[in-house]
């Protein structure tokens, strides 16, 4: 009885596994096809993958990619700047205006994107910022920076306030403080901070899209795959870039979070010894 | 006494760190959710009118597309807690649950654009019709990892003594799990609905792209007014988004109060 229960528990988790695999796994398979509908009529090939860099639309393609690196490094580069500063700031705050400004901080996080894209658009026609690239790093500055404060107050509240007092005790002056006492020891928070802001920036596609401009011919890797991809449908070589994008993301995804597991496991590990 | 006064400027300064984020934040956050409430009292010449309002509250389509989306959300997000509890409840009983439980969320790592459209690709390669089948599917596909995480992170966190004093005091399984476990999951339950529901309502281009353009949903119709120039309507749209947004998040902290850094825990 208990056997049939926990086969089936098994079968159900692998079917939604399955379902939820089913077209990543296909379009990697079908990238090989150089076609757009599932089928290896044209025989097994790397074509797919070569019109990547072959295809008459390879230009708008890797600028697109150039566009998403450039936005992502300038934006979360600056985010994290701002919010690690931001953060030692908030810190020391008092109780209310700190939690009245955690609360702001909060607010791009929880806002659906559609309406954070918006009322930046608004903002921005209002007060007639030039279209392009200031647009679109003042909008991607303002959804990152959240993060990277939501990664660094955490390990500003579990440092013990008594070593940045010993080190000015001892003599060093408050800037050496800063930066060889507090700084490396927020260091992880600022490092997983500036990963997130990157990432977000990467990934995003809405606030994108919306306050990119038409007249500017920005696109971004996600806004380039929508405007193209929306009128015709997908092209072999989209099946190829999508593969490639799965695979990093796989792989990313899965080394991080074991890594993260393995390092709480250690830590367990430790605690428990003691 | 003498270090201590020596100090105290140097605390103003610390403090001073956040004046640059918070004139940001003023700028770039706060500002324009003013500007959105602004403009949903101004008509296109910039005067003062509630005619924006009478359009929107007026107009059968606008009300249609939202009756619509909250219509496509309340399928989605009981279709992603049917479909996901069982894959949390059953995680959380294996030793190596939370390690299997990555497998479910990677997905969410994909961008949703490139994982709609891959699903898109199968369905018409498979001859399947596109239209409100399709977009539900595509909803459930996107969200299923944001149910499935907070209620697996809920469930594993129970402590099982509870269950075991209840089966030591004779509940036979069913009791035990809706006695113990259903109650002390709640939490996890109400964040996986609004991390699916919010943004199933208000999501831009899915339900374009898995229908054809042939559903419209409440967040497709925010951008469309705006396209079109009609700040005034977009701008009530956008507030009653805001609405759903305010109410959810703070059903969801009353809750649980982590909740919002579950919402990106993928990293």
């Amino acid at each position: 009885m208990v056997k049939v229960k926990s086969f089936f528990e098994k079968f159900y988790l692998a079917v939604i596994l399955a379902i939820l695999y089913a077209p990543i796994i296909l379009l990697i398979i079908y990238s090989f096809s150089n076609s757009s509908n599932f089928n290896f009529d044209k025989g097994f090939s790397f074509d797919a993958y070569i019109a990547i860099f072959k295809s008459p639309k390879s230009p708008d393609l890797w600028s697109a990619v150039g566009n998403t690196f450039l936005i992502a490094t300038v934006s979360s580069v600056i985010a994290t700047v701002m919010g690690t500063f931001a953060s030692i700031g908030i810190f020391h705050l008092g109780r209310r205006s700190r939690r009245l400004v955690e609360n702001v901080n909060q607010f791009p996080i929880i806002n659906s994107e559609i309406v954070m894209a918006v009322s930046l658009m608004i903002f921005f026609v209002t007060f007639a910022f030039p279209e392009g690239y200031l647009r679109l790093i003042i909008a991607h500055i303002a959804f990152c920076t959240p993060y990277v404060v939501l990664n660094v107050l955490p390990k500003l509240e579990s440092m013990d306030p008594n070593i940045y007092e010993a080190a000015l005790d001892l003599g060093a002056n408050p800037f050496k403080a800063l930066t060889k006492v507090m700084f490396p020891i927020i260091t992880p928070g600022i490092v997983s901070g500036f990963v997130m802001a990157f990432l977000m920036s990467m990934d995003d596609f809405i606030i994108t899209q919306i306050n990119k401009g038409a007249s500017t011919g920005i696109n971004t890797l996600s806004t380039y795959i929508y405007s193209d991809a929306r009128v015709q449908g997908l092209e072999p070589f989209w099946y190829a870039i999508f593969s490639i994008i799965f695979v990093i993301v796989l792989a990313a995804v899965l080394s991080v979070n074991l890594v993260k597991i393995s390092k709480q496991k250690k830590k367990d590990k430790e605690a428990g010894a003691k | 006494m003498k270090a201590k006064t020596s100090r105290k400027p140097f605390r103003l300064t610390k403090k001073a760190f956040s004046v640059l984020y918070i004139l940001f934040l003023l700028l770039f956050v706060v500002v324009p959710l003013v500007l959105i409430l602004v403009n949903a009292f101004l008509d296109n010449d910039k005067n003062l009118t509630l005619e924006n309002f009478k359009v929107f509250f007026s107009s059968s389509s606008s009300l249609v597309v939202l009756a619509n989306s909250l219509l496509v959300g309340v399928i989605t997000t009981l279709l992603c807690l049917i479909i996901g509890y069982p894959v949390a409840y059953i995680l959380s009983k294996m030793s190596s649950g939370k390690i299997i439980v990555l497998l479910y969320i990677i997905p969410m790592g994909v961008n949703f654009l490139i994982r709609t459209l891959a699903t898109k690709a199968i369905f018409i390669a498979m001859g399947v019709e596109l239209g409100m089948g399709t977009v539900i599917f595509g909803m459930v596909y996107n969200y299923l990892p944001f149910m499935i995480l907070p209620l697996h992170t809920t469930l594993a966190g129970i402590d099982k003594s509870y269950a075991e004093a209840a089966q030591d005091l004779g509940a036979d399984k069913a009791t035990v799990f809706l006695k113990t476990t259903l109650p002390l999951s709640v939490s996890g339950i109400l964040s996986g609905i609004t991390m699916v529901f919010i943004p199933t309502i208000s999501t831009y281009a899915i339900s374009q792209l898995l229908s054809n353009g042939k559903i419209f949903l409440f967040g497709d119709s925010i951008q469309l007014s705006f396209e079109q120039g009609m700040y005034g309507v977009g701008s009530i749209m956008s507030i009653v988004m805001l609405i759903f947004v305010l109410v959810s998040n703070f059903v969801m902290n009353k809750f649980n109060r982590n909740g919002n850094a579950v919402r990106r825990s993928l990293w």
